[in-house]
């Protein structure tokens, strides 16, 4: 295990959890034994391919439904199946496409209020306010609190759900596939946000992609899963420069690349091969 | 290059709406030589889809569409084309692929049916085992291991890759002279999304198809096309070798784009200005403008 | 909202569908005004006069008693408007909460209450409402009593269907996740994108509910004489064809327009909502 940070409490921990989905038919293992912790002010990257569990384990996490086995702790304490709104305040989530997640027949200021009414935070007559601060937070006007998503490009209304989850004031943010639903130009201002925010407001990432470019850019440490386990877990600068799965070489082969650097390193990754 | 399969001038186009008409496509050329594998990108929006749909004939029956400029496909003005000749041309000389694999194929009917159905758009009489024996071959092309198994069963019961595949199969069944490929295979894992895009690609070198490639991602833009164009709000800003273009990106834009995208080698993410002024510069041609 | 209008009138068909609308309602509103004898709606006797073909200022003929048939006609769409209305407004709320509670909440809740709906779906609403008004007294208040009670399961359903695919919608996750009440997530997250199919069925089924009351009245079912009824007044015309044909042509008409008007009116609603994607 390559338990870099030597931090006395994790501020996220999963011990050994699994989950099985019962079907009609058959039982699929979302996920089998994964442990791993999330040090506070982090961003852990979990890395794989479509059905490797990444979204189950985001999903028990959040506490929408519990693991078939195994613990999840908060600074600590162990998260209940049935979770208190402090609880779920603390973790928060940003999904993949802002289209579905934002309502579309209640405006942007609804959207961003819910949350403080919910939690009570602030007094009733300033939340007005609030909800202009948190927009001025992602780089929006504070006239889009009047208006619907429809009338919001993609990379403002991702911006619009970051919003929303930090609305809540959480400690962790669990984001799942932030960018994959928008342009380039616009997934580097969303991510470069992201980045900044993280370290502005002291908050941990837990940050779910299959895109490998975009771990390298801004995690920590990266999680690898295939199938439900977890396969590696390294800092990331060791996955890009040494990894020490078949699994996690495939797929740093499948990126593509754009320049002779690049092509380069993956060069080099791929060979390394032989080495292990 | 001196006669391309495929010839676009001036290509304008409008939507007529309510609000009035909506100018989507504002004086696009292009030219695909035989052979050659030509890459249109852009980001959302900017008339990629559009421009493919243009081509193959779809939206000329559109009746809120607006269409100007020349189209010429080996040799033929296709504006000139009655809608039946044009809808012969589908799917025979020229075929597409779509972006996502699964949802293109018919559920309703085993692959080998809608295999026959492709191969007897070119031959009328093909009978049921002609038909099952192109078939194999056809998908032992593309690699698939079990191509009698893969031709009985439905859509559904085959992975994302495997239907890519299939698609593949079925866009060269009958030896289109252009391939047009919208963003292919963006619904797929990345791993399966790099085989089969290596697959495609060695399949239409070795039969000499001339593909027009879109997609948003540069990557794979790099990795397949040998010439570039890119696109930005219906408008060509910059095009030129693929090895040029990338080496040295000369449009605002064209360097925005390539900046913004995330490097495995690292140094973080780039800051990324506003939609600028400068994007809309004039455009850069490659191949005129190199100095020797 | 300009938008919206804009496309209506953009398709002749809505067109037609709003001034039929527009012509029916204006006329049940206005029937006090417009009527030339507003006192015919009630018992009144003009043997001097009755049965006549459609003349002045009788335009429409008149009944077996010597009433304006015009008048009759107009009192009888503010009756079966005002029938469809109160319908709806009972039938639509407890329709919807049901198919909200069932699509949201789902298990057992889901079960109980879609089992329940679909029984009163499996009968066939003109044999339920017939069963209805044959054990209570043919009221008016029965007669909305009886279709209220086949309309509702349609909205729970419809509203039970759209519950289920929003259900899996990013937005309802992200208030769960939030924290927000169930309540809150039906009736203020889900609840207003269920809207414009709720609008446009409803739209739909104020024909239908006019027809299915003329239908009971038909039938001798529904409301009462002298109440002025579409139903009844062909019911009763029919005995007299082809003679007095007037007395079941116009009142038929009246109700082919208001059901042909309120259908194309709903179908162009139903574009304008984007009700069915
Ligand atoms: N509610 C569920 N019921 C049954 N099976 C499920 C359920 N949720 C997930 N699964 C299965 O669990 C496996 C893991 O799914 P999961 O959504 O976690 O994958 P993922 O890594 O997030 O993939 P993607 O990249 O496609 O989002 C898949 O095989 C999936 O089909
Ligand atoms: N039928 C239509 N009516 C009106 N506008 C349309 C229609 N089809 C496309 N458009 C508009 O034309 C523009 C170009 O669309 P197009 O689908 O070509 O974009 P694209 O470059 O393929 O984007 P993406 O990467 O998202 O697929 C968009 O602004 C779109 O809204
Ligand atoms: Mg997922
Ligand atoms: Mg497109």
């Amino acid at each position: 295990m390559i338990e870099k940070t030597a931090e006395p409490v994790p501020v996220l921990e999963a011990r050994n959890i699994s989950k099985t989905f019962k079907a009609a038919t058959h039982e699929v293992r979302a996920l089998d034994g994964v442990s791993l912790s999330v040090a506070r002010g982090e961003c852990l990257a979990i890395v794989g391919e479509s059905g490797s569990g990444k979204t189950t384990l985001a999903n028990m996490l959040l506490g929408i439904y519990p693991p078939s086995a195994g613990e999840m702790f908060l600074d600590g304490q162990m998260l209940p199946t049935r979770r208190s709104l402090p609880l779920r305040r603390a973790i928060q989530l940003v999904q993949q496409n802002p289209l579905s997640s934002l309502n579309p027949r209640r405006t942007i200021g609804a959207s961003l209020r819910l949350a403080l009414d919910v939690h009570d935070i602030g007094a009733r007559q300033e939340r007005k306010t609030r909800v202009a601060a948190l927009l001025d937070e992602v780089g929006l006007p504070a006239e889009f609190a009047s208006r619907y998503p429809s009338a919001l490009s993609g990379g403002q209304r991702q911006r619009v759900a970051i919003a929303r989850a930090l609305a809540c004031e959480p400690e962790i943010l669990v984001l799942d596939e932030p960018t994959s639903a928008l342009d380039v130009l616009v997934q580097a201002r969303v991510l470069r946000l992201l980045d900044e925010l993280r370290h502005r407001k002291a908050l941990t990432y837990v940050f779910i992609t299959h895109d490998l470019a975009v771990v390298r850019n801004i995690a920590d440490r990266v999680a690898v899963f295939e199938r439900g386990i977890m396969v590696e877990m390294a800092d990331t600068e060791t996955i890009f420069t040494n990894p020490g799965n078949a699994y996690t070489r495939s797929l740093i082969g499948a990126i593509p690349i754009i320049t002779d650097e690049e092509e380069a390193l993956r060069k080099t990754v791929l060979e390394n091969k032989s080495a292990h | 290059m001196s006669d391309p399969i495929l010839s676009l001038l001036d290509l304008k186009l409008g939507f007529k709406t309510y609000e009035g008409l909506v100018e989507v496509l504002h004086g696009i050329s292009l030219r695909i030589g035989r052979g050659e594998k030509v890459a249109l990108v852009g980001e959302s929006g900017s008339g990629k889809s559009v421009t493919a749909r243009i081509i193959l004939g779809l939206l000329q029956e559109l009746k809120s569409a607006r269409i100007s400029g020349a189209i010429h496909f080996d040799g033929a003005d296709l504006e000139k084309l009655s809608r039946r000749e044009r809808q012969a041309l589908r799917g025979t000389r020229m075929s597409m692929i779509f972006q996502d694999p699964t949802s293109s194929l018919n559920p309703v009917f085993p692959i080998h049916v809608q295999f026959h159905e492709v191969l007897r758009r070119m031959d009328r009489n093909l009978t049921q085992r002609q038909g099952m024996q192109r078939a194999i071959s056809l998908l032992t092309d593309v690699s698939i291991p079990e191509p009698e198994r893969v031709l009985q069963a439905y859509a559904f019961q085959l992975s994302g890759g495997m239907n890519q595949r299939v698609m593949i199969a079925m866009a060269l069944a009958n030896e289109p002279s252009l391939l047009i490929a919208d963003e292919p295979g963006t619904a797929l894992d990345v791993t399966v999304q790099a085989q089969t895009l290596h697959l495609m690609r060695d399949l239409v070198v070795r039969k000499g198809t001339s593909v027009l490639f879109i997609s948003h991602n540069l990557g794979v833009v790099r990795e397949f096309a040998d010439r570039v164009y890119v696109i930005y709000k219906g408008r060509i800003v910059e095009h030129g070798p693929t090895d040029a273009l990338f080496g040295q990106p000369r449009h605002p834009y064209t360097k925005a784009l390539m900046a913004a995208v995330p490097r495995i080698t690292g140094g973080g993410i780039p800051d990324i200005p506003e939609n600028s002024e400068a994007f809309l510069d004039p455009m850069i041609d490659h191949e005129v403008e190199v100095p020797a | 909202m300009r938008r919206t209008l804009s496309i209506l009138l953009s398709n002749p068909l809505s067109v037609i569908g709003l001034l039929l609308v527009g012509t029916v309602v204006f006329s049940a509103i206005f029937a006090d005004f417009i009527a030339p004898f507003p006192s015919h709606r009630g018992a009144v006797v003009d043997f001097s006069n009755f049965n006549q073909p459609p003349h002045w200022p009788n335009i429409f003929g008149t009944d077996l008693v010597g009433r304006d048939l015009f008048s009759r006609i107009l009192y009888a769409y503010r009756i079966s408007l005002m029938l469809g209305v109160v319908v709806l407004a009972i039938a639509v709320p407890i329709g919807v909460t049901v198919g909200l509670a069932a699509g949201y909440l789902g298990g057992w809740v889901d079960f109980v209450l879609m089992r329940l709906t679909d029984v009163f779906l499996s009968i066939p609403p003109l044999v339920l409402a017939m069963s209805v008004m044959g054990v209570l007294e043919p009221t008016l208040t029965n007669g909305m009593l009886a279709v209220t009670t086949m309309w509702w399961p349609w909205y729970a359903r419809l509203a039970y269907n759209v519950t289920r695919s929003e259900s899996q919608e990013g937005y309802v996750l992200a208030a769960e996740i939030i924290g927000a009440s169930r309540l809150h997530i039906m009736f203020r997250e889900i609840l207003p994108n269920c809207v414009p199919s709720i609008v446009t069925k409803m739209t739909l089924d104020l024909g239908f509910v006019i027809l299915i009351a003329s239908s009971l009245s038909f039938l001798g079912l529904g409301v009462q004489a002298p109440t002025p009824d579409l139903g009844s007044m062909v019911a009763e015309g029919g005995n007299y064809l082809p003679d007095s044909w007037w007395l079941t042509v116009f009142p038929s008409l009246a109700i082919l327009i208001a059901v042909f008007g309120f259908n194309l009116l709903g179908d162009a609603l139903r574009q304008v909502l984007g009700a069915d994607q």
